[in-house]
């Protein structure tokens, strides 16, 4: 078509002069109509199949095929996916077996990580204003109230969770090798769910809370070699001022720098921190092979002829 | 039955070259004479750079361990005036419970100042008047009106602070300056500057 446009430009070009203008202006006319008809033959195109022009591919995924090897490419080439085996044995989903309670404490995770978000628009980590956001969260914010509890049972929710797959684990001896790497992931995993519990509980400022910090923080006092009143703490110069406990709270007292360290390690580091870890433990789940289970089971009409060589 | 490929006795290999030392390092690094031995020059090269990388992040872990311990502190006075002797009557008064987490006694030898945290973990205890005692509400433990435990968790009596009378004559308490009893070991109660005689 680009052609066709070209060539008439350049037929009116070696025109005479006495026709010179009328024959240009012709062409440029005819070249109009027929970009005129393509622009209109491709808007039907793309009105009726959007998702095969270049624009919507660039911006959105290919849509694959019904096939099983497009549906696993489907998962391979899906960063977020990917940490995902594409297929799993039929026995993995098997729920008397995991209880599926690790997929269940991701979820509450994803859960906690979208409502705490949420509360951080209202919440000030300050003394003065905590524990009045808070009230203000449960009377006066749209679904505040709601969103509040759901970040308040979902985080009791995830530590009983996260206790009971560590159980599972166990009990079905899935810590054993290939796995043991990933059972000490888990564990640190264990380590920081009861982190972000624990710095959690400080934040709405209540008597709860700080006197729970309170006790919590104090037991850090006795600390081998880096609490002031552990053993070896005082020889090692640990006074109530440069030992573990001061640096957690930021201070000798429960006080504003506690409220503030508490917030951050709970909003930030701790979920970040946390999520490296998740990554790392799913991934390694598909690396050891897949779900802990019994043996697969294999159909009989599954079961290939051994080839003869 | 000599086995060939035993090899011959000879002289004995070379003894390993020492480690060179910092200058030899700099001198060879940064040299523009070609080694001979190219592999061993990018090791050398590898190691130093991840030297310098694991210095550079050892540093900063540092940095960041020592930003948590700030200088400056804006807590409360440890230091303050409570009023004169002669406004403490008999038995404990909690009064500036709230105030400076203090309780200020009198019995039969003086008055004296208890630091209103318990030695267990650290909680406030209530004094209760109709049981004579301090109650911890945190785990149990309790007191009697001079701050001796009796039952729960608490290993020890709760400490009293320093306080001595300032020239005006009113009660000068410092909570940075307490004297403990800790199990097993001699009382510091009856030291100067724990109770005012009298």
């Amino acid at each position: 078509m680009a052609e066709t446009n070209g060539s008439a430009g350049n037929g009116s070009g070696t025109a005479g002069p006495e026709g010179n203008g009328g024959g240009k202006l012709a062409a440029v006319l005819a070249g109009a109509k027929e970009v005129k008809a393509r622009a209109t033959g491709e808007l039907a195109e793309t009105i009726k199949a959007p998702e095969k022009t270049d624009v919507w591919k660039s911006v959105l995924r290919v849509k694959h095929d019904e096939t099983p090897r497009s549906r696993a490419l489907g998962v391979l080439s899906n960063v977020f996916l990917h940490l995902h085996p594409a297929k799993i044995n039929r026995d993995a989903v098997a729920y008397n077996y995991t209880w599926g309670m690790g997929g269940m404490t991701f979820y509450v995770y994803i859960t906690l990580v979208f409502t705490g978000t949420l509360l951080m628009f209202y919440y000030h980590p300050s003394k003065v204003v905590a524990f009045r956001d808070i009230l203000y969260l449960e009377s006066d914010v749209p679904f505040g109230k709601l969103l509040r509890n759901m970040h308040r049972w979902g985080a009791h929710l995830m530590v009983i969770m996260v206790e009971l797959h560590m159980f599972r684990v166990f009990l079905t001896g899935s810590y054993k090798k290939p796995r043991e790497f990933n059972w000490v992931v888990g564990v640190l995993l264990l380590v920081l769910t009861l982190l972000l519990s624990f710095t959690g509980y400080l934040l709405p400022d209540d008597q709860l809370g700080f006197w729970a910090v309170t006790v919590g923080t104090n037991m850090a006092r006795a600390t081998p070699l880096l609490g002031h009143d552990g053993p070896f703490g005082p020889q090692l110069g640990m006074t109530p001022f440069n030992d573990v406990r001061f640096g957690l709270l930021g201070g000798s007292i429960v006080d504003s720098n506690a409220l503030l360290r508490a917030y951050i390690w709970h909003c930030v580091a701790i979920p970040i921190i946390a999520s490296l870890f998740m990554i790392v433990h799913f991934w390694r789940v598909r690396k050891d092979g897949g779900i802990s289970g019994p043996s697969p089971i294999v159909l009989e009409s599954e079961i290939k002829e051994p080839k003869k060589v | 039955m000599a086995n060939p490929t035993i090899e011959p006795a000879g002289p004995a290999a070379p003894p390993p070259k020492s480690k060179p030392s910092l200058a030899q390092a700099l001198q060879v690094i940064f040299s523009k004479k070609e080694d001979a031995d190219e592999a061993k020059t990018i090791a050398r090269r590898r190691k130093f750079v991840m030297a310098a990388v694991l210095g550079t992040l050892s540093l900063n872990l540092l940095m960041f361990l020592r930003f948590f311990f700030p200088r400056a502190l804006y807590e409360p006075k440890t230091k303050f005036r409570i009023g004169f002797p002669s406004d403490f009557g008999f038995g404990v008064d909690t009064k500036f419970q709230n105030q400076y987490r203090i309780w200020v006694v009198r019995n039969t030898e003086g008055i004296f100042v208890i630091s209103a945290i318990c030695t267990h973990l650290g909680c406030t205890p209530d004094w209760k008047p109709s049981e004579n005692k301090f109650k911890c509400p945190c785990h149990g433990s309790g007191y009697d009106p001079e701050g001796i435990n009796f039952e729960g968790p608490a290993p020890r009596p709760m400490d009293r602070a320093h306080v001595e009378l300032d020239p005006e004559g009113q009660i000068l308490v410092d909570l940075s300056h307490v004297y403990k009893w800790p199990k097993g070991e001699p009382s510091q109660f009856n030291d100067p500057g724990a109770i005012l005689r009298g």
